[in-house]
């Protein structure tokens, strides 16, 4: 047999199983959400189906199947069904760029376990891997939003159209700091390679959380902004929106919304994992141990994706976008500024000034955004109220979420 | 190489039949995402190139930003009864846009007749990470410097446009 289908077969089995493994996230992750809020909120959560509850997820699913799939009269006859499909198959597909665990070696061939990662078998056969790694996840991510606007605009009902609108514009604004907080590790690694990434922060002996803090932080606000989660849920906002894009959808389309709204959240705490937390090592080089390493590390940022849902409240809309430009995007372009700046002029103690940097930098945003911020509130009070109520509340001091 | 030509040939269809699809389409959201196939048709053949940090850059900020932000302004405006009433505000446009095509079109056919009959180099082996990143990146800020600077500046002088334009009370 030549080795390119060897090759070929040996990538089948490995997407095979990670797609299979990350699918198997989406109704853990319901069952997870649900169980959490519930404890969050002082109620017992599902617990009918299964022992704890366990197999609800699969009643949901069924329910939801089970239901008629009904498309409106005046709904886009070509683009209504295929919305949906176009937010899932990005979110599915970010997934072959990211490393679950390091070189496994069998026989004469070695491989990473990382659906585009490098291959090596007898006789000099050598795949490497995918150079700009990281580009394609931020270009398929950015895809997404194609699924979500056209889903609002097919269907031909008015707060769908608003909720595509809010997307569109909310995805748009954070895709730049998002960007933007993932070139610091990547300066650091100095590879566009997610591999090495993970390589790079093991050669340091430190995770790139802590020299790259500030980047962490906004990662995690961008992503939380990127996937439509609570806080930064607006363009779904029962209150505002009815059901925003996906209002007019039923049964399995409406579903499909779901788990795209799930792998997008594995996928983006996937990333942080692999940026920020040291990707698929920890302790020893055990390599069939690294995939539960890399897993143990992705559930701790699902668990905090559903806190964060939990406790936070949604935030305004001039707030989403006073955070996602005055705040995000400037203090990810100065912190791009200062790696740069250190790499260039101290590369022997990077991590010790960045560390010092970070700390410093966090707590001047921290002060400086929350006077942005009331700042904002003011403009936005100013532009609403009338004049007199408007005085009132200045003098009072606004309220602050 | 025989793969490589129906790859070539498939891709150089969808883009062409996309890029008709662009102008023929009555609806200016279907106009919009046929510019979007368009776009990616143009990344797979960059990658037939191997050409992949172009290619992936190519979908990422125009498949997935720029075009966003088409979409966007398409469902804000509402375009789909405005077309018309855009043909009688230009005039001029219905007799020099035929005129400036063909001159186009005259260009074209130059370039590609010259280049026909014109001797084909030898296809070389490629220099080793060809495409990737870290080579693209050496050119861009080594040789190419001025005009990358200059693109920037030219995009700054574009986005301080646009606000002084937004600012602008009636």
């Amino acid at each position: 047999m030549p080795e390119i289908v060897i090759f070929l077969l040996i990538k089948l089995v490995m997407t095979i199983v990670i797609f299979a493994l990350w699918m198997t996230m989406v109704p853990f992750m319901i069952w997870l959400e649900r169980k959490v809020i519930a404890d969050i909120q002082i109620r017992i959560g599902p617990n009918r189906v299964g022992p704890f509850g366990l197999l609800q997820p699969i009643a949901d699913a069924l329910k939801l199947i089970m239901k008629e799939d009904i498309t409106p009269a005046k709904a886009d006859k070509l683009i209504y069904p295929i919305a949906p499909a176009l937010l899932m198959v990005p979110a599915l597909l970010a997934i072959a760029v990211i490393p679950i665990g390091g070189m496994v070696t069998i026989g004469e061939r070695s491989f990473t376990l990382q659906i585009m990662g490098e291959y090596r078998g007898p006789n000099g056969f050598f795949v490497p891997e995918l150079d700009a790694g990281i580009l394609l996840s931020l270009a398929l991510s950015s895809l997404g939003v194609y699924g979500v606007v056209l889903a609002g605009w097919s269907s031909a009902n008015k707060y769908s159209l608003l909720g595509g609108m809010r997307s569109s514009a909310q995805m748009l604004s954070y895709e730049l700091p998002l960007g933007v907080a993932l070139v610091g590790p990547l300066l650091l690694a100095s590879s566009l390679r997610l591999n090495e990434v993970v390589n790079a922060q093991s050669n340091f002996g430190i995770w790139f959380i802590i020299p790259q803090f500030v980047g962490f932080i906004i990662f995690l606000m961008s992503g939380t902004a990127e996937v439509n989660r609570a806080p930064f849920d607006l363009p779904e906002a029962e209150q505002e929106l009815i059901g925003g894009y996906h209002t007019e959808y039923s049964s399995f389309r409406f579903a499909m919304f779901f788990m795209a709204e799930y792998l997008n959240m594995v996928t983006i705490s996937a990333l942080a994992v692999t940026f920020f937390l040291g990707g698929y090592r920890l302790f020893t080089d055990i390599v069939w141990l690294q995939p539960i390493w890399f897993a143990l590390k992705l559930m701790l940022f699902l668990y905090l994706f559903v806190w964060i849902r939990g406790t936070w409240p949604r935030v305004r809309y001039d707030q989403l976008m006073a955070l996602g430009w005055k705040v995000s995007l400037p203090l990810a372009l100065i912190n791009l500024a200062i790696t740069a700046i250190v790499l260039a002029y101290v590369p022997k103690r990077a991590v010790l000034v960045l560390t010092i940097t970070s700390i410093v930098l966090i707590t001047i945003a921290y002060y400086g955004s929350s006077y942005n911020l009331r700042r904002s509130t003011e403009i936005a009070a100013r532009s609403v109220m009338p004049a007199g109520i408007y005085r009132n509340q200045r003098k009072r001091g606004f309220n602050q979420v | 190489m025989i793969a490589e030509l129906v790859i070539f040939i498939i891709l150089g269809i969808v883009a062409v039949s996309s890029a008709f699809a662009v102008i023929l389409s009555k609806n200016p959201v279907y106009a919009v995402l046929f510019l979007v196939i368009n776009f990616f048709a143009l990344a797979m053949l960059y990658l037939v190139l191997s050409a992949q940090f172009v290619a992936f850059i190519q979908i990422l900020v125009y498949a997935g930003a720029i075009m966003v932000l088409f979409l966007f302004v398409v469902m804000l405006l509402n375009l789909t009864g405005a077309i018309e009433s855009l043909q009688d505000k230009l005039p001029a446009q219905r007799w020099l846009a035929p005129a400036l095509g063909m001159v186009l079109l005259v260009e074209i056919a130059v370039v590609f007749l010259s280049g026909f009959f014109a001797q084909v180099p030898e296809a070389s082996e490629l220099p080793e990470g060809f495409g990737t990143s870290a080579p693209v990146g050496m050119l861009l800020f080594s040789r190419y410097v001025l005009p990358f600077e200059v693109t920037s500046a030219v995009l700054l002088i574009a986005m301080v446009g646009s606000i002084v334009l937004a600012k602008r009370r009636p």
